[in-house]
């Protein structure tokens, strides 16, 4: 028979509407309006999975979003979604589901020794046991230990899906749609407030969805909830958000909600995304989040077959669902009556009622015994049979000794429990408000709000349908005065019955069994039971957040929504201390698990970054050139000739340079426009290098400190103008620097007549390097004389570059004769391809920034940033040579007369050269003083560079070294892993020390 | 996300516009020369990192790009007010009076 625990009739599922639905390869049948959760227990199936830790058979715990056991894989699209909550996964025809942490099936499972060896498995086991060896832990113990504990499997393949985002603003977020809620939405709608209602279920109504027996002015809630939606969906100023869960609630009233849209659905509109983030900006917020249900903590308490109870009414009213043919109430709250009489009503047996409390009420006992239930009062289950399904439960009298004793056994293959209600505090919690410890209701509520928000109803453990629709009123109202200070006359709903509840119990229940042999679970999903927070406890955790981490209590994807209050009733009896004084862990974001698509949208792949490219970038592509990324740029490493390799190439290139000339693009290099009457003054400050007798029509090389005194940035600067310079920057320090000059200007001398514009973008800088590089540029540039005597080395010169307006550089990185041609960016292709063809007519090349490395080295010239690391001083650099020394203030000048800046033994720039010049050391790599040192032995400095240098045929190094200066022509120490390299310290300028080449 | 008022461009915006520019009213000595060690020391790296009202600078790096300065409760973000470069420090205590703390 398909479907053997459907009800005949009721229910909100569509009836008419069946679909086929597999569960583990098996096929069944399930309608519109089910979620997989209901669909499988209407066909009779509990056990959906296996526990974490244990391998115990698990079963259907809730109908929410806390669900702790039921987490299935979903396919979709040829790969699996893990993890997701049987309770929230709504059934469409075709959909393919799995069981998790199984082997090899869900049924029998060889992981399941793990709880016969449980003994072994104590809290805090794994800080205990696998301490020692340490390799162990990488080569052993942790994929022994993640192949047999965890959940579902991550997907194999790049996420198919797309993602949308939207930015919203509304006067009034109402976040649940229960009475609560929809009361508020109701009440600041009417306001003509903007009103955004949204609800992590598929159908607005939370708990009224569920209740049959209540009326709300006089119809049954269900229907109430309908016209109330209709209603609101009539109305310009409220967007209604089903299905979409408020996951994070962030500083000045910032919520982030996840919308699911088309996972619900056998066969999407692919243009639609399967989620959309809404960022929500909202004036006032009303968290209308409700309260879950508590499990009670007895021995095996977590039987495929043990539910909530009021999870029991809800698969039976909402999806025409009975949990099971023979079903024990466990209680110590009213609540869970209702839930038997409604299963009773449907023709359910209800073997008994089992109440903790002495004297349930009497009116309870009343109706119960009028449908002829068993009522026993003063009664807890001591344990439960069966290992797939529950089988039957032991009862235990309370005795007023304290003890338990035995009342009997009673079959049953379903129970349903509850110890009270929690209220869901996570997005009050998530606002930075404190919950306060109430003793009436049992449970922490919301204090103080610190943001704009305020709970409504069940959240802020105010239960009846009457006082909750009321609250919910009245919150919509204020949250609207406050949003828009509006008010409107709002008729309450008038509700009758939904009476408030009385009755609840915390912690672990007592029992009569031997209590070193069983297992009464608190968190399901990390299976930790009330032994191991006892231990925690014993063994010296003295707070809740101690207890959490050792234990693992609470740090399951529900965060203890449903285990923290028994959690913290065991822990504060184990402390003896008062609950409120055992601590409580705070709630973070996400309310429940998020995708990573949602919060990447579509910054992925291409999108996740800008990417910046040259004016050669097309040029490159079709030469083979070879790209590096250089933060966002695209900058090419070097341009290999058929059969060359990145060595062979970089060799060739950096000859033809020496030799003849090379091309470099160098339109990455940051720049900046530094105008005004006070420009010089402020480069004085802002720069070591002297600037006001720098003459137009020159450049100088600028040193930037910090006021530390540690160099951040260089660059050279051309004169173009009295009152106007252009200033270059490394590639990487363009937006700091230009950052850095503002802050001055702004806040420390507002007073200087200067703007800074950031012209990076603006032009495109072709670099042509070489003995050959004044005959390449000669038949393109107009109004510059290049000779060298009215252009000698450092100048700087406007003219025009076929015709286009040019500044002409004659500066140099290589150490040869060099101009950098700076063009409006629109003609950067054209320069760059003009010049490509000039310079095969002298037997140039293009080049790379391997190459611009390697000949930078060769001439000592350092890399900010490569060579420093943000200790290093000009002194320490052998740059003492670029500070003004007339200059009575600069920015870092004081810093470098800091004690420890003028101290010996500071680690100084220098270059090594390997004894043997063949072996290249490796960046990064450690000097010390000793061919083998002891384990332990602080390094004399780092390399900082080191290529091969065809000029010196050779390799070289550059490194910072401790009193480095004094040390040219002594032997150190590189080791390595094979073997301590013998280096000697040298200069760090290895090629034309005289610069000859440069003046030519 | 914070909300900002810029005072500049006289609108509010999200964080995202702006960069955080640390501790406000942290002079540079106006004749560094004349410091001490330890004066030098305590301008460069002393900050009062409090846990209550903080008085920041940011700037609204993609708006109008002008530093300017911030007084905000750094345990509930909430900003008490927001001031031009070189408008004097408000009064914090009264600040934190009428904001409730
Ligand atoms: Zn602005």
């Amino acid at each position: 028979m398909s479907q053997p625990f459907r009800t005949e009739k009721g229910g909100r599922i569509d009836r008419g509407q069946q679909l086929t639905f597999t569960f583990d390869g098996e096929e069944m049948q399930g309608h519109k309006g089910d979620t997989l959760a209901s669909a499988l227990l209407a066909n009779g199936v509990h056990l959906v999975g296996r526990s974490f830790k244990y391998h115990r058979p698990r079963g259907i715990v809730t109908a929410g979003s806390e669900e702790p056991n039921a987490l299935v894989g979903v396919y979709r699209k040829g790969d699996q979604t893990p993890n997701l909550r049987a309770t929230q996964v709504e059934v469409y025809q075709g959909l393919e589901a799995i069981s998790q942490n199984r082997f090899p099936s869900l049924g029998f499972d060889v992981g399941a020794v793990n709880d016969l060896l449980s003994p072994l498995f104590p809290a805090g086991f794994y800080y205990k046991t696998f301490m020692w060896p340490k390799a162990f832990w990488d080569r052993v113990y942790e994929p022994v230990i993640r192949a047999a504990a965890g959940l579902g499997k991550p997907p194999k393949n790049p996420d198919h899906d797309t993602y949308g985002n939207i930015y919203a603003h509304c006067d009034v977020l109402v976040a649940g749609s229960g009475p609560a809620g929809l009361a508020a939405a109701v009440a600041a709608a009417e306001t003509g407030a903007k009103v955004i209602l949204c609800d992590e279920q598929a159908e607005f109504g939370g708990s009224l969805l569920s209740d049959e027996n209540a009326t709300i002015d006089g119809k049954p809630p269900a229907e109430w909830v309908r016209d109330t939606i209709v209603k609101l969906q009539g109305m310009d100023n409220v967007t209604l958000l089903s299905r979409t869960t408020a996951f994070g609630y962030f500083a000045h009233n910032y919520i982030a909600l996840a919308e699911r849209v088309t996972e619900h659905v056998s066969d999407p509109d692919p243009k639609l995304p399967r989620e959309r983030l809404w960022q929500v900006r909202a004036k006032e917020v009303v968290i209308a989040s409700g309260a879950i249900e508590r499990p009670m903590v007895f021995p095996e308490n977590d039987r495929p077959g043990i539910l909530l109870a009021d999870a029991g009414r809800t698969y039976l009213n909402r999806y025409g669902v009975k949990v099971g043919n023979k079903v024990l109430i466990a209680t110590a709250c009213d609540t869970a009556w209702q839930a038997a009489f409604d299963l009773a009503d449907h023709g359910v047996d209800v073997v008994a009622i089992a109440d903790l409390r002495e004297t349930p009420p009497e009116n309870l006992v009343a109706i119960a015994q009028a449908r002829g239930i068993r009522v026993e009062a003063g009664c807890v289950v001591t344990g439960t049979l069966g290992r797939k399904r529950v089988k039957a439960a032991l009862l235990g009298r309370l005795m007023t000794s304290g003890q338990v004793a035995s009342a009997g056994q009673v079959a049953c293959d379903a129970i349903l429990m509850s110890g009270g209600w929690t209220p869901t505090v996570s997005l009050y919690s998530q606002s930075r408000g404190k919950v306060v410890w109430d003793e009436t209701v049992g449970a922490y509520v919301p204090g103080k709000s610190v943001q704009h928000e305020r709970s409504a109803g069940a959240a802020k453990g105010l239960y009846g349908l009457q006082a909750t629709l009321e609250d919910g009123y009245a919150a919509g109202e204020a949250a609207a005065k406050a949003a828009i200070g509006k008010e409107a006359k709002v008729t309450y709903a008038a509700a009758s019955g939904g009476e408030a509840g009385q009755g609840a119990v915390l912690g672990a229940l007592p029992h009569d069994r031997n209590a070193s042999r069983v297992k009464a679970f608190v968190d399901y999903q990390n299976d930790v039971t009330a032994k191991d927070i006892k231990l925690a406890a014993r063994e010296g955790m003295q707070s809740i957040e101690h207890i959490k981490r050792y234990t693992t209590t609470g740090m399951a994807t529900d965060q203890g929504r449903l285990s923290n209050m028994n959690a913290l009733s065991i822990a504060s009896g184990a402390l003896e201390k008062p609950i409120v004084d055992v601590g409580l862990t705070t709630f973070r974001l996400p309310y429940t698990p998020t995708t990573f698509g949602l919060f990447a949208g579509v910054a992925r792949g291409d999108h996740f970054d800008p990417v910046r490219k040259t004016p050669s970038h097309d040029w490159v592509v079709a030469n083979g050139g070879v790209y590096e990324d250089v933060g966002q740029w695209k900058r090419t490493w070097y341009f290999p000739k058929s059969g060359e390799d990145m060595h062979a190439a970089v060799a060739r290139e950096c000859a033809t340079v020496r030799e003849s000339v090379g091309l470099f693009d160098a339109s990455t290099l940051g720049k900046i426009e530094v105008v005004g009457p006070d420009a010089a003054e402020f480069l004085e400050r802002m720069y070591t290098n002297p600037w006001k007798k720098l003459a137009p029509g020159r450049c100088r090389y600028g040193l930037m400190l910090n006021d530390a005194g540690f160099i951040v940035d260089d660059g050279v600067i051309g004169r173009l103008a009295d009152d106007r310079f252009h200033v270059t920057t490394t590639t990487g320090g363009a937006p700091s620097v230009f950052a850095t000059m503002e802050d001055y200007l702004q806040t420390e001398w507002p007073d200087l007549d200067v703007w800074i514009t950031s012209t990076t973008e603006q032009y495109a800088v072709a670099a042509v390097q070489g003995p050959k590089a004044r005959e390449v540029i000669a038949p393109f540039i107009e109004g510059i004389d290049l000779s060298a005597d009215p252009f000698p080395h450092m100048s700087v010169k406007e003219g025009t570059f076929c015709g286009v307006p040019c500044r002409l550089f004659r500066i140099s990185f290589t150490g040869e004769l060099g101009f950098e041609i700076n063009v409006p960016r629109r003609h950067g292709k054209m320069t760059w391809e003009t010049l490509a063809g000039e310079i095969e007519k002298h037997n140039g090349t293009a080049y790379g920034t391997e190459t611009m490395h390697v000949l930078r080295a060769e001439k000592g010239y350092i890399i900010v940033g490569q060579d420093t690391d943000g200790t290093v001083t000009p002194q320490d650099a052998g740059m003492s040579w670029a500070i003004g020394k007339k200059k009575h203030d600069f920015v870092g000048k004081r810093g470098l007369e800091r004690p420890d800046l003028v101290a010996e033994n500071r680690k100084q720039f220098v270059g090594l050269l390997t004894k043997d010049p063949k072996v290249k050391l490796e960046e990064g790599a450690q000097i010390t003083v000793a061919q083998n040192p002891a384990t332990g032995t602080p390094a004399e400095g780092h390399v900082t560079s080191s290529y091969y240098s065809p000029a010196m045929g050779r390799t070289i190094a550059l490194a910072i070294v401790k009193n480095g200066h004094a040390l040219h022509g002594k032997s150190l120490y590189v080791p390595m892993p094979d073997g301590s390299i013998e280096v000697e310290v040298t200069s760090p300028i290895f090629f034309d020390k005289e610069g000859a080449r440069l003046n030519v | 996300m914070l909300l900002i008022y810029c005072p500049y461009c006289e609108v509010e915006r999200p964080e995202t516009e702006f960069h955080n520019g640390g501790e406000a009213h942290i002079a540079r000595p106006a004749d560094p020369s004349k410091t001490s060690d330890e004066e030098w020391a305590e301008f460069l790296y002393m900050r009062s990192n409090v846990k209550g009202i903080a008085v920041e600078r940011w700037r609204h790096i993609h708006g109008c790009g002008r530093f300017f300065n911030v007084v905000r409760d750094t345990v509930s973000d909430k900003i008490l007010k927001v001031y031009k470069v070189d408008d004097p420090m408000p009064d914090l205590e009264a600040l934190a009076k009428e904001a409730g703390r």
